[in-house]
């Protein structure tokens, strides 16, 4: 076995509050994919920011092959063979992809200006390497996900990285990429880059990684090789109990019909979606990226207007025209994006959960903090929301904490019917588990849910009915009990078209 | 749980078990107006010490007057900018409001009747501002200043540039008669300031301005008509300034299309420097009128040390970038 190309030793890390490493060593190897996993706030990104030279460590020591190294800053990191592929992508889109490879390194001619020639020919050779055949002088905001991250990796490669960071590499890709995205990992191993793969989706890590460390509350709790071991023993280390069922049971009987949709049609996005939803159901959407799930959801809850069809609930024909109609109706809408549409993360925890119901926490036109503070209380305890209070500002608390205060807001309301986007989306595993437990325990209690999302194990875990979506039209409907992920792979994908067709 | 619900319901206080002057010293610089009035009486201590005339009935009296036409506005600004909005128009609003309601007594319009008028038309003005702002969706900055020129515009050509004087001395009561040494000018603004304040903090409909202001996307999908919000704050803000256009017009018995100029830099840099955030969601109206009562304190502190006139706007501009900067020093600390 060859010589580790980084190795951390006891490494200690404490932020103002909290020991965010404790005593952590990890070890990377010449060709290694060595997956990173734990929930969030575990430590991982502490970890990478410690490799790549954004924190200094407390005590502990960093060696690269085997020699010491005190990092100051990410330039220092870079130079010492370390190339970073953080979540946001950190492309320029206006610029070509060359000049985004080689941002501040383009070759010059006497006189400082840019090589231009060299400058695309040094790309092309760059993107050759991975098959990727691409003008150089294309705009990054022209290029699909799965080529920015490709065109991200090649950037940090060209700077003759050894030692790649990739954090969650996968987030924004849809399903059907990840596998080129694997293919570009392989041949990297091939050339004896070692990876540090940082992510949550076990299946992936089970499908690439070499070995993975599992760190829970800043802290190392185990290294194997993933061949020895199991899918639920990465889980139980990573949440540090045993979870027996990732999912709720499914409903045993439904109720009555509350929604149903008839030939919904908006000009460019979808066209005559039908389906119904009962009380006690839970309904997945699946599809793939641009089946315009999101865009329909949009619409059932009056954000976005239709041109045609209709929508009955509880047997009365509605026309909604703003969401607020949709919600006086007993809907709630919980957006894909909590950050940016979901909440207010500079006001506190208990503002965010009064919002949808400010009529109730006042009287005589006055706000009632005192309920307000009680009620709130009230839903940190029920959804074990891991906050100080709840008069914490809710952008200071973990994605997971943050879903929960964002359904505890449409919760006040007692919704009929949940229209729910990635309803676990940034969320570690022991958050998604109480989700979707949570959300099981309102259907049984006579609501409907239906949600889009993007993991197929979800969908098929958490549904009780699932709906395939292809490009703006409902394209199949498979009984969850029965679906498997390469179906609903293959029906996304628009190859098959046999199942019932919802409704028509 | 550090639980406080008897807090004002936007005052970040830290939870946490430390010592007790470390939560007391947070939770003091956590709200922006404890700083500022110690500021503010540590300023009026020093200056009483050093000149007799400071500390007088008369210099207060004057200072009062100075800023109340800057304060009114500024109760409407703050709730404006808490939505994230921004109106540059007040300063002509209120111009052309005086000469409007001038013009109107002048030509034996009932007084009652001439102010409702105005305020109308203030209303109006701020309605535009707001269409223009939500529907349209004009950056407010450009919205405004094109409204701020509109108005500025009409009160120089109704007036042919000279100010409208000779008014009845029944107009001037308001700005010239004063209730135990408070002039009524003043309790009017002191009235319109704590109504403000309490309905910022305490009413439900005045809560929304947090929600729209710190997220606009996640405010509509609440369910919180953020369009409706914002045109009210548009009218609220442009009402008050044509209150405070007739409330000066009374003081000075004329109507002046020049008046206020630059008036808007003041109510912005008074929100400001109260802890109000030009990206919304942040902002109390106390905040505000401290933030005025300081700079007006400021500027008759420099009057008294006969520092030319000149330099006085140098340095409301130094200090509202100071309270800015100490701002962004103590919250990159907190986070």
């Amino acid at each position: 076995m060859s010589a580790p190309l980084l190795e951390v030793t006891r490494v200690n890390k404490s932020f103002p509050g909290t020991h965010a490493l404790k005593d952590v060593s990890f070890e990377l190897l010449p060709g290694e994919v060595h997956a990173l996993m734990g929930e969030n706030g575990a430590g991982k990104s502490t970890l990478m920011h410690i490799i790549s030279g954004v924190y200094a460590p407390d005590s502990g020591d960093v060696r690269i092959d085997g020699r010491p190294v005190a990092l100051r800053d990410t330039r220092q990191a870079q130079d010492l063979g370390i190339g970073m592929v953080f979540q946001e992508l950190s492309l320029a889109p206006g610029l070509s992809i060359a000049e985004n490879v080689f941002p501040n390194r383009a070759p010059t001619r006497l006189g400082g200006t840019i090589d231009w020639r060299s400058l695309y020919r040094q790309t092309r050779v760059l993107l050759a390497q991975f098959d990727l055949e691409v003008d150089p002088r294309t705009l990054v905001r022209d290029l699909n996900v799965t080529t920015r991250q490709i065109v991200e990796i090649v950037k940090a490669l060209s700077l003759n990285a050894r030692i790649l960071l990739l954090d969650e590499p996968t987030s924004a890709l849809p399903p059907t990429e990840v596998e080129h995205l694997f293919d570009v990992l392989r041949r990297l191993k091939a050339r004896g880059i070692g990876i540090v793969y940082i992510s949550h989706r076990i299946p992936e890590v089970m499908a690439i990684a070499d070995r993975l460390t599992v760190l829970r509350d800043g802290q190392r709790v185990g290294t194997h090789a993933v061949a020895e071991v199991t899918p639920d023993r990465i889980i139980e280390q990573m949440v540090g109990r045993k979870i027996t069922d990732l999912y709720p049971p499914r409903a045993d009987q439904l109720g009555a019909e509350l929604l149903r949709v008839e030939r919904l049609t908006r000009d460019k996005t979808f066209a005559d979606i039908s389906f119904t939803l009962h009380r006690g159901e839970i309904i997945g959407i699946a599809g793939l990226m641009g089946a315009r799930r999101s865009d329909l959801l949009r619409a059932l809850v009056g954000v976005d207007r239709v041109q045609s069809g209709s929508i009955i609930i509880e047997g009365r024909r509605v026309h909604l025209t703003s969401p607020e109609q949709a919600f006086a109706l007993g809907m709630a809408y919980l957006p894909e994006e909590r950050k940016t549409d979901g909440l207010f993360l500079k006001l506190p925890l208990r503002q965010n959960i009064s919002v949808t119901a400010l009529r109730d926490f006042s009287r005589f036109g006055l706000m009632n903090p005192r309920r307000e503070a009680a009620v709130s209380q009230t839903f940190v305890e029920k959804l074990h929301i891991r906050t100080p209070g709840v008069q914490q500002i809710v952008g200071r608390l973990s994605g997971g904490n943050q879903q929960k205060v964002m359904l505890s807001k449409w919760l006040v309301r007692q919704p009929k019917i949940l229209v729910i986007d990635e309803p676990t989306k940034g969320v570690d595993v022991g958050a998604k588990v109480e989700i979707h437990a949570l959300l099981r325990e309102l259907a049984r209690q006579g609501a409907g849910v239906i949600f889009v999302s993007s993991e197929f194990p979800e969908i098929i875990g958490l549904a009780d009915r699932i709906l395939i979506m292809v490009e703006g039209r409902l394209v199949g409907e498979v009984p969850a009990a029965q679906a498997t992920e390469q179906q609903l792979m293959l029906l996304s994908s628009g190859y098959h078209v046999q199942e019932s067709v919802a409704g028509v | 749980m550090a639980e406080k619900s008897s807090a004002a319901p936007l005052s970040p206080a830290q939870p946490g078990e430390r010592h007790w002057w470390t939560s007391a010293l947070r939770r003091f610089i956590g709200t922006r107006e404890l700083p500022l009035l110690v500021l503010i009486l540590l300023v009026v201590v020093f200056m009483a010490n050093r000149n007799p005339n400071f500390l007088t009935i008369a210099n207060f009296r004057a200072m009062a007057v100075g800023f109340t036409p800057t304060a009114i506005i500024a109760v409407g600004m703050v709730i404006l900018l808490v939505a994230g909005g921004f109106d540059l128009s007040v300063g002509a609003v209120l111009a052309l409001s005086g000469t409007v309601v001038a013009r109107m007594v002048l030509d034996d319009v009932e007084q009652p009747l001439a102010v409702l008028l105005v305020l109308v038309m203030g209303g109006l003005i701020g309605a535009v501002n707001g269409l223009l702002v939500t529907k349209v969706r004009i950056n407010p900055l450009v919205a405004t200043l094109g409204t701020l020129s509109i108005a500025r515009g009409i009160a120089q050509v109704m007036t042919e540039g000279v100010s409208i004087s000779g008014l009845p001395p029944s107009f001037g009561r308001v700005g010239g008669e004063q209730i135990a040494n408070v002039p009524y000018m003043v309790l009017i603004m002191l009235v319109i300031v704590v109504v403000g304040d309490l309905a910022l903090r305490h009413t439900r409909f005045l809560r929304q301005a947090y929600y729209v202001g710190s997220n606009e996307n996640a405010a509509r999908l609440s369910g919180i008509a953020v369009d409706r919000f914002r045109i009210f704050a548009y009218v609220l803000t442009a009402t008050l300034a044509a209150l405070a256009g007739i409330v000066l017009a009374s003081r000075l018995m004329a109507g002046t299309p020049t008046a206020a100029q630059g008036l808007e830099l003041q109510v912005l840099a008074g929100a400001v420097i109260g802890g109000a955030s030009l990206t919304g969601g942040e902002g109390t109206v106390l905040g505000a009128f401290l933030g005025i009562v300081f700079i007006g304190i400021i500027s008759n502190v420099m009057t008294m040390e006969a520092v030319s006139i000149f330099w006085q706007q140098a340095v409301t501009g130094a200090i509202l970038i100071a309270a800015v900067a100490f701002d962004m020093l103590v919250r990159r600390r907190r986070v």
